[in-house]
């Protein structure tokens, strides 16, 4: 796991490790079920506070991408988590539906933009 | 949550300074930034948590314990570092060892040897000569090796260089690794503050401005920036230390404020600096001198 603090960036930090933990995860440098540093170690490797932590955590297990097992930390859910599919999912939804409309905007039919992402599936 | 420092309306009126009311909490397991312009009242809230300054009124209370009943326990458990060097100045690193280790239960001389060299001080020059970073990591090596649960910093970081400030958050990262403790910290440098700070203590002319979590008090108020004949006049009386200027002016507002304002106007988010920039100014304006907190 790799994460990196911009303190000039203006995302808050605890959005920065959010963002750089689910691409992480995503892509599989992060593996599944692997067990993720404690909330107090993360905050003292980064030199950050723990309740920035804290907050980065629990969003990140609010959206299904991590889970908290009782007594042993946090771990990267199982890739067929179900909650993190569902979030996928979502946020696919939400980014076609910023495709149509930006598409229409533009004047484009609709199977002008069905081309369009087909050409974007294939590369 | 438990509290390990607990402070309830203190009072302290000495010539023509007083401590009003000063009520705040630290649970275990943070850090708590303390800040505030010179002569805010910090220092006297410190010696008061300490019992080194008798207050008028209040009550202190530090891991449960009355801070003047029990200021000998509270001693045991609690590590100081103060801007200037507290201990003997003729004296070595070694000379003090002996000199503290019959005054603590918990005293761990190979602890406290092992964080000599950790942040390289030598044991046999007198600590006198130290610099300025060298006697604060001094201090730091004390309080770490009597297991102290509190470690209270009196402005730790003036006169000392970015490496050695950087050192000292590493140190107290490291040292709040372990949930049981907690770290009261005042300090001029508000990046320090703002790094590694859970909780922020705002004291301004001996009041508490503002006690909470940091993340509260960064969302919680804007700089507001644009010409002054477009501020509406409801939100007039809102501005923190107006500040005009020959082509607009300044100010500091809360975010609960913003709504609804006209798009001439800027406004970016406040650092901890703006924030007591701006209250500073405020009482220059003494348009109205009550007490602004959240």
């Amino acid at each position: 796991m790799k994460i990196i603090i911009k303190n000039k960036s203006e995302l808050p930090i605890y959005e920065q490790i959010e963002e750089q933990m689910k691409t992480q995860i995503l892509d599989g440098t992060i593996k599944e079920d692997e067990q993720l540093p404690s909330i107090r170690q993360l905050a003292r490797d980064l030199k950050i506070s723990v309740i920035t932590t804290t907050r980065a955590y629990n969003d990140l297990a609010e959206e299904g991408f991590i889970i908290s097992v009782a007594g042993k930390g946090y771990f990267v859910s199982p890739r067929n988590n179900e909650l993190l599919k569902e979030r996928m999912l979502f946020e696919m939804e939400e980014g076609l539906e910023k495709a149509v409309t930006s598409g229409r905007n533009a004047g484009l039919s609709d199977v002008e933009i069905i081309e369009a992402l087909k050409k974007f599936m294939e590369g | 949550m438990e509290n390990i420092l607990e402070i309830s309306g203190l009072n302290k009126s000495y010539g023509d300074f007083a401590l009003k009311d000063v009520s705040f909490s630290l649970p275990k397991g943070y850090i708590m930034g303390f800040v505030g312009q010179n002569g805010s009242g910090k220092t006297t809230t410190i010696r008061s948590i300490l019992n080194m300054a008798k207050t008028d009124s209040g009550k202190i209370s530090v891991f449960g314990l009355d801070s003047v009943n029990d200021t000998i326990e509270i001693k045991q458990r609690t590590g100081v570092v103060f801007d200037s060097l507290y201990l003997a100045e003729h004296l070595t690193a070694k000379q003090i060892e002996k000199q503290l280790k019959p005054f603590y239960n918990d005293w761990q001389s190979d602890e406290f040897f092992k964080r000599l060299k950790s942040f390289e001080l030598p044991d046999n020059k007198k600590v006198g000569e130290f610099s300025k970073g060298m006697k604060m990591k001094l201090m730091i090596a004390v309080a770490l090796s009597h297991k102290a649960e509190l470690i209270i910093l009196d402005e730790p970081t003036s006169g000392l260089d970015p490496v050695a400030r950087d050192e000292l958050l590493d140190i107290l990262s490291e040292y709040i690794e372990d949930e049981n403790r907690g770290v009261l910290f005042s300090t001029h440098i508000t990046a320090d503050v703002e790094r590694i700070a859970d909780y922020v203590t705002i004291l301004h002319n001996g009041k508490v401005w503002f006690t909470g979590e940091l993340n509260t008090l960064a969302e919680s108020y804007a700089v507001l920036k644009g010409a002054e004949e477009d501020i509406p006049e409801s939100v007039k009386e809102k501005l923190i230390g107006f500040h005009a200027y020959r082509n607009g002016f300044e100010a500091l507002i809360k975010t609960d404020d913003l709504a609804g304002l006209p798009d001439s106007l800027e406004y970016e988010k406040a650092n901890l600096d703006d924030i007591l920039v701006y209250i500073a100014k405020e009482d220059k304006n003494e348009r109205h001198a009550e007490n602004n907190a959240v």
